[in-house]
C-alpha cells in the first residue's frame, strides 16, 4: 500500500482496556456452577490500560518502556487488534506484522518450508506472494539445507531467525517487535537491528518493546513511558529514558 | 449490514490461503510417517465395520438385506460428527499462543478443523464404495444424492464446532463432558441397531430430536435402498443444520473478543 510521508498510521484515542476477571481463575463448568450456587462468584475489574492517547505517523519509531506489567504488551496488542478497547478508539492504516514470538506461529511437526507459508498466511499474505519471497527469507535466515527439517529439531536460535526473517521480509507498514531479540547470538541480534534500521529508512513504522535501553536508544526516536496502565511521559527517547532511568535506579 | 457482510467476505478472501494451508496441514500431519498413509482413512471405517458385523450381526441383522452397508453408512457419518466437533472444540485453545500475538479471524481455525475432518469423511466414502462392491449392492443414480445429507451434516458440524470452540475457552471441562455426550449420543442413534429394536418411547422420540438420525436415514435411503427419501427428512435436515450454524455463529461472535482474556 502506498502511503504519503507523515501520514498518520496509528491513532489511539482515549483508549482503556478493562479485564473483567473472576477473582479466582475459574475455567470449568463444575466450579462455576458450585460458586454460582454458593453466590461466591466475584468479578473484579482491572484496568490494564487507561486513557491512552497516541498518534503515530508513518516512518516513525516508537519505544514503549516501563516496568513489567505496566501495560506495554497490552498496548501493542491493542494496536495490532488482538485486543479490543473497552472504551475509546483504535485506528490503524496499512499492514501490521507482529514479530511472532518463538514458536507461537510455528507447528513443530511441520517442516521449515511449510511453516514459512503458514506463518506468511497468518500475517495475511497469499501463497503466491510467499513463493516470490521464499528464497529471500531462507537466505536471510541463513537456513539453507534445513528447510525440509521439522521445526522441532531446530534450536531456539534457528527458530528466532526464521520468525524474524518471515516477519520482516514481507515489508509491513507497521512492524511490532515485542522483546524477541533477547534470543539468538550476538551476530544475529546485530543483523536484526540492522534490518530494522533498513526498514525504518524504507518507511516502515516501528513499535518496539525492549528492556534493553541501548537497543531502544539506537532504534527509536520517540518513546512512551507506561506506568500502571497510564502514560506517564511521552516524548523523545532521550528525555523519556532519562526520566525513566532516574526512577528505576 | 450489507457493508458488514462485504467486509467479512473480503476478510475471508484475504485469509483464504491460511484456511487452505491449515486444512492441508491437518491432512498431511495425520498420516505423516505412517506406513499405510492415507489408506488408514479407508481402512479405519472398514475395520470398525467388520468388528461390528461380527459382534452384532446375529442380534440386529434379521430381515436386513445388507447389514454391512447399513452399518458403515451410520458409522462414517457419526464418526465425522464426533471427530469434527472434538477437533473444532480445541481449535481456539490450541492456538492460544498465536491468537495472543497476531490478529487472525478466529473462526478460521475452527472452520479449518471441521473442513479437514470433512476431507477425511470424503476419504472414508472409499470404504463405503468397497463394501458396496463386495456385497454386490446395486449402484443407482440415487447414490449421487448422498451429497445432500453430507453437506447438511457439514453445516451442522460447523455450527456445533463453533459453539463448542467458544465454550471450551471459558470452561475447559466441556472436553470431558463432550466425550460423555458423544458416547450417549452414539447409543441413542440407530447405527448398529434399527429403530424397530427400540422401545416405543425411544422409537417415537429419536427421529424427532436426534439430528444424526435425519442425516443417517437419508444416506441409507439413497445408498442402501436405492430410492428417493422422504422429502420432509431433507427439509428437516436443512433446517436443523441452519439452526445449529446460526446458534454457533451467534455464540461465537458474541464472545470472541473475550477469548484473549481466557486463553
Amino acid at each position: 500500500m502506498h502511503m504519503k510521508e507523515n501520514e498518520i498510521c496509528v491513532r489511539v484515542e482515549n483508549a482503556s482496556v478493562r479485564f473483567n476477571m473472576a477473582s479466582e481463575k475459574i475455567d470449568n463448568l463444575k466450579e462455576y456452577a458450585v460458586k454460582f450456587l454458593k453466590r461466591e462468584l466475584m468479578f473484579k475489574e482491572f484496568f490494564a490500560l487507561q486513557e491512552i492517547d497516541l498518534t503515530i505517523r508513518r516512518g516513525e519509531s516508537w519505544a514503549f518502556v516501563g516496568k513489567n506489567g505496566a501495560g506495554k504488551s497490552t498496548l501493542l496488542k491493542l494496536i495490532s487488534k488482538v485486543l479490543t478497547p473497552y472504551r475509546g478508539k483504535v485506528w490503524t492504516k496499512g499492514s501490521i506484522a507482529p514479530m511472532i514470538e518463538l514458536g507461537a506461529g510455528f507447528d513443530s511437526n511441520l517442516t521449515a518450508e511449510e511453516n514459512i507459508f503458514i506463518n506468511g498466511a497468518i500475517l495475511g499474505h497469499s501463497r503466491k506472494f510467499m513463493r516470490e519471497h521464499y528464497d529471500e527469507i531462507v537466505d536471510f535466515a541463513q537456513l539453507e539445507g534445513f528447510m525440509d527439517m521439522p521445526i522441532k529439531n531446530y534450536s531456539s536460535g534457528m527458530r528466532a531467525r526464521l520468525g524474524f526473517a518471515v516477519a520482516t521480509m514481507v515489508k509491513p507498514d507497521i512492524l511490532i517487535v515485542d522483546e524477541v531479540l533477547a534470543v539468538g547470538d550476538a551476530a544475529f541480534r546485530k543483523r536484526c537491528t540492522q534490518r530494522m534500521e533498513e526498514m525504518l529508512s524504507g518507511g516502515t513504522t516501528l513499535l518496539f518493546v525492549s528492556h534493553s535501553n541501548s537497543d531502544v536508544r539506537r532504534l527509536c526516536k520517540n518513546a512512551v513511558w507506561l506506568d500502571h496502565g497510564r502514560m506517564k511521559l511521552v516524548g523523545e527517547t532521550e528525555d523519556v529514558l532519562a526520566a525513566y532511568e532516574a526512577t528505576s535506579n | 449490514m450489507l457493508n458488514d457482510l462485504k467486509f467479512r467476505i473480503r476478510t475471508f478472501g484475504k485469509y483464504y490461503d491460511l484456511f487452505a494451508l491449515l486444512v492441508q496441514r491437518d491432512i498431511k500431519l495425520k498420516y505423516r510417517r505412517s506406513f499405510l498413509g492415507y489408506i488408514w482413512s479407508i481402512l479405519n471405517p472398514l475395520l470398525s465395520m467388520l468388528v461390528q458385523v461380527i459382534v452384532f450381526s446375529h442380534m440386529f441383522s434379521r430381515n436386513m438385506a445388507n447389514y454391512p452397508v447399513y452399518l458403515i453408512c451410520g458409522n462414517i457419518l457419526f464418526s465425522f460428527m464426533r471427530e469434527s466437533s472434538t477437533q473444532a472444540m480445541h481449535s481456539i485453545v490450541n492456538n492460544a499462543a498465536l491468537l495472543k500475538k497476531v490478529y487472525v479471524p478466529k473462526y478460521i481455525f475452527t472452520l479449518s478443523k471441521v473442513t479437514s475432518s470433512f476431507v477425511n469423511l470424503l476419504f472414508s466414502l472409499g470404504a463405503l464404495l468397497i463394501v458396496m462392491i463386495v456385497t454386490h449392492l446395486r449402484f443407482t443414480l440415487y447414490d449421487l444424492l448422498i451429497v445432500i445429507p453430507i453437506l447438511e451434516l457439514y453445516v451442522f458440524c460447523l455450527g456445533l464446532g463453533l459453539f463448542l470452540a467458544a465454550g471450551n475457552v471459558f470452561f475447559r471441562d466441556i472436553q470431558n463432558i463432550w466425550s460423555v455426550v458423544t458416547l450417549a449420543w452414539m447409543y441413542m442413534t440407530p447405527i448398529f441397531y434399527t429403530l424397530e429394536n427400540m422401545s416405543p418411547i425411544l422409537r417415537y422420540w429419536i427421529p424427532k430430536i436426534n439430528p444424526m438420525y435425519i442425516y443417517i436415514t437419508q444416506m441409507r435411503d439413497f445408498v442402501l435402498e436405492g430410492r428417493w427419501t422422504w422429502i420432509a427428512l431433507i427439509w428437516r435436515g436443512a433446517f436443523v443444520s441452519a439452526l445449529m450454524l446460526a446458534i454457533g455463529l451467534f455464540v461465537f461472535t458474541k464472545v470472541k473478543d473475550k477469548f484473549i482474556l481466557y486463553i
